[in-house]
């Protein structure tokens, strides 16, 4: 089927917001080439260099505390030339065809998943407090638990029934004693898989582990022309570095065709300028040299412009995910991705707040709506991330997929016609003439998805009973049975895909 | 059509929202289908007697009310049942027996003086059409003597004064006065609008306070059921 013929999960349309004006654009475009040509990218590994240098960039050896490191100039021409191949519209598979994705550069549509691999995994229970004259409070306690397969389990069902989810990145880091580097994707993948039916995302530890995960993903996918899974690469460490072992994941991804993010994330103030034209030069500078080597290795390698760019704490220089600038340069980014025709990769709905309480829901809500409205096709990091990236609270994601729906509402195109303007004059004077009121009117558009819905944990008294609602709410979700592969399929994947452990799914069970 | 298919579709109608040929009803799949008033008439015309359309229109709306009580419906959705039974009843209205009608009463409604808005005033209408009452809507901004000249006119069951604004809403109470001054002290008021409530109402001798279209219609059953 071609790509054209396929359904696709639905998105939403954007008009983007653009903060940078045409010039502005060119400008920080050619700041970027400047620093690919003057100042390069210096490269850790060998492999990424060889190919640089077949492919036409001025490569020269250097020395770095005794470690041998490669300089790499890019010719402007070359890498504008090498942008050409560079695919516009990325197809990212699912287990359920119905949740296939289509990410394309051209138009502002916008998905929202999951990201990070956080290490902590936050679990919540109500509990009732009292103050005195009688009053009493429901509030949520929490308790922290290392990550793990059966989080992971946990957290990819809970993703499959949260209605705003389009795609899920893996998003608790598995710590169990029995993963090893050497088995940890193709557990990763498999855990995921097992419990959700759309795109999986995921990074590689471990390069050789490659084959197996895409053996496992063919397997899983059922003969479907688009794996339902792809994967993020970040070989840049900022400024303008690359990193061995990334830069080979990038070649051997490149090479499969299979979708890749290829991202940055530099911390504006202490590994970028804080500024936003400074950041968003350098960033891109960093992004189109991993995208340059992608296609070098791979030409026509679908690729993500990943963009992840970070505003560093002025106390601690850690990273920043609460201030404005974590949505501007985010909003930079996909401007530029848009303006070379590639679909973005970005970040919305993470903040520094630890706990769900009214400074996440802050934070989560201004980037949604600011990231999104640039129009970047992909934004990762949406659901549950707390403490920055290092936490993930399943009562975070239910209460994010409430805001989430709430920001796509307002954002939403307006979508009508001139019939639709002659059917609403009309309205107006059939109830201007009549009962002056427009209840019909209002049935008709609620039928067509054109009415929004308020926010989904609505107090009908004084009391704000949100959380006891979303935790209510999270609680029934994971008493559901899950989606799950066949076990026909099951016992073909164990059967071909070594390195698999037994996985206790989050019931308790085991698969 | 048969009289019972007749009255099977009059009822499915009125559930559905669907007044005439031209509206789409509950589903939008009802337009270029006779609605609400086509099956009035045809009902009519068909010999059936008004009184067991009126039967019909009652079962009709207890049904909505319980789709909207689970959620099924919502307001809009009750309001263009209501709206289709409100409209019909004029058509209705003449054909049965003088005296007769529907028997639930008639209510007066009113936005005092000073005050123009109307919103949640046409919303109890069309609910109280809906429910068989009577409506005299005199519209917004009435001074207090008009209301008083149409309660002698037309010799309500009720009484509805509606106001917005904190500054109209003591209008209201000049309202009460004079209408029991007048000595109709046996109509019964209701008074309904954002910044009322139920001790302002006891405060201006109004005999109920209500919340909302719905809220008018159960207060109203209540007295009813009292007398």
């Amino acid at each position: 089927m071609s790509d054209d013929a396929m359904e696709y999960r639905e998105p939403l349309k954007v008009k983007p917001v653009e903060r940078f004006s045409s010039s502005q654009i060119e400008t920080v475009h050619r700041a970027s080439m400047k620093l690919l040509a003057e100042t390069g990218i210096s490269c850790a590994g060998r492999t990424a260099s060889e190919v640089y240098r077949a492919g036409g960039c001025r490569v020269e050896e250097t020395k770095k505390e005794s470690r041998t490191h490669w300089q790499v100039y890019f010719p402007t021409q070359l890498v504008e030339e090498i942008l050409k191949l560079v695919p516009s519209r990325v197809v990212l598979g699912a287990r359920d065809p119905k949740n296939t994705l289509l990410l394309d550069a051209s138009s502002p549509s916008v998905y929202f998943g999951t990201g990070s691999e956080a290490n902590v995994y936050l679990r919540s229970q109500l509990k009732k407090f009292s103050a005195e004259g009688g009053h009493t409070i429901q509030y949520p306690v929490f308790t922290e638990e290392p990550g793990s397969i059966k989080a992971l389990c946990e957290s990819a069902h809970l993703m499959q029934q949260l209605d705003q989810v389009d795609f899920f990145i893996r998003n608790v880091n598995i710590r169990d004693e029995s993963v090893t580097p050497e088995n940890k994707d193709v557990n990763v993948f498999f855990a995921s898989l097992l419990h959700t039916s759309k795109h999986v995302q995921g990074g590689l530890t471990d390069p050789e582990a490659l084959p197996a995960v895409i053996r496992m993903a063919r397997l899983i996918g059922g003969g479907q022309e688009h794996l339902p899974i792809s994967f993020i690469v970040c070989p840049i460490k900022s400024p303008l570095s690359m990193v061995a072992d990334s830069s080979e994941k990038v070649i051997s991804i490149a090479r499969q065709k299979v979708p890749m993010v290829i991202s940055s994330s530099p911390q504006g103030g202490s590994t970028a300028p804080i500024q936003e034209e400074g950041i968003t030069a350098q960033i891109n500078a960093e992004i189109l040299a991993g995208i340059v080597l992608a296609q070098l290795a791979g030409p026509g390698a679908p690729v993500l412009y990943g963009s992840v760019p970070v505003r560093a704490r002025l106390d601690t220089l850690h990273d920043c995910y609460g201030a404005p600038e974590f949505v501007r340069y985010a909003m930079d980014c996909a401007q530029m991705a848009r303006w070379y025709g590639i679909p973005c990769y970005s970040s919305a709905g993470v903040g520094d707040a630890k706990r769900p309480g009214m400074q996440a829901m802050a934070e989560k809500l201004y980037s949604y709506l600011g990231t999104a409205s640039a129009g970047a096709q992909y934004i990762h990091y949406a659901f549950g991330l707390l403490a920055g990236t290092n936490i993930f609270s399943p009562l975070q994601a239910v209460l994010d997929n409430a805001s989430v729906r709430l920001a796509k509402d307002i954002l939403r195109t307006a979508d009508f016609d001139e019939e639709g303007v002659d059917a609403a004059v009309q309205e107006i004077q059939t109830a201007a003439a009549g009962s002056g009121m427009f209840v019909r009117g209002i049935r008709k558009q609620l039928r067509r998805n054109r009415v929004s819905h308020p926010y989904e944990f609505v107090s009908e008294d004084e009391e704000d009973r949100v959380f006891a609602m979303a935790q209510q709410k999270l609680d029934s979700y994971l008493a559901q049975e899950a989606e799950g592969l066949s076990e026909a399929v099951i016992r073909q994947v164990r059967g071909q895909i070594p390195g698999l452990l037994p996985i206790e799914t989050w019931k308790g069970g085991s698969l | 059509m048969s009289r019972k298919e007749t009255v099977r579709d009059l009822e499915h109608s009125i559930i559905m929202g669907h007044i005439d040929s031209d509206d789409e009803g509950y589903d939008g799949m009802m337009e270029g289908t006779p609605g609400t008033m086509e099956l009035v008439e045809t009902a009519l015309e068909e010999g059936i007697d008004p009184q067991d359309i009126l039967t019909v229109f009652n079962e009709a709306m207890d049904q909505v009310g319980v789709k909207f009580e689970s959620g099924e419906y919502l307001l809009p959705d009750m309001l263009a049942s209501a709206e289709c039974v409100g409209e019909a009843m004029e058509i209705l209205e003449p054909k049965l027996a003088a005296g007769s009608g529907t028997g639930k009463g008639k209510f007066l409604i009113a936005t005092v003086k000073g005050d123009l808005h109307d919103i949640g005033k046409n919303i109890v209408i069309t609910m109280l059409k809906g429910a068989g009452y009577q409506v005299k809507d005199l519209g917004i901004d009435v001074p207090a003597d008009d209301i008083v000249a149409a309660v002698r006119e037309y010799q309500p069951d009720y009484v509805g004064l509606s106001a917005l604004l904190t500054t109209t809403m003591i209008e209201m109470e000049h309202v009460v006065k004079k209408i029991r001054e007048a000595g109709f002290n046996g109509v019964k008021i209701f008074i309904g609008g954002a910044p009322t409530s139920e001790e302002f109402a006891r405060k201006i001798g109004a005999d109920k306070h209500c919340r909302d279209a719905m809220d008018t219609i159960e207060k109203i059953e209540e007295t009813r059921d009292v007398s």
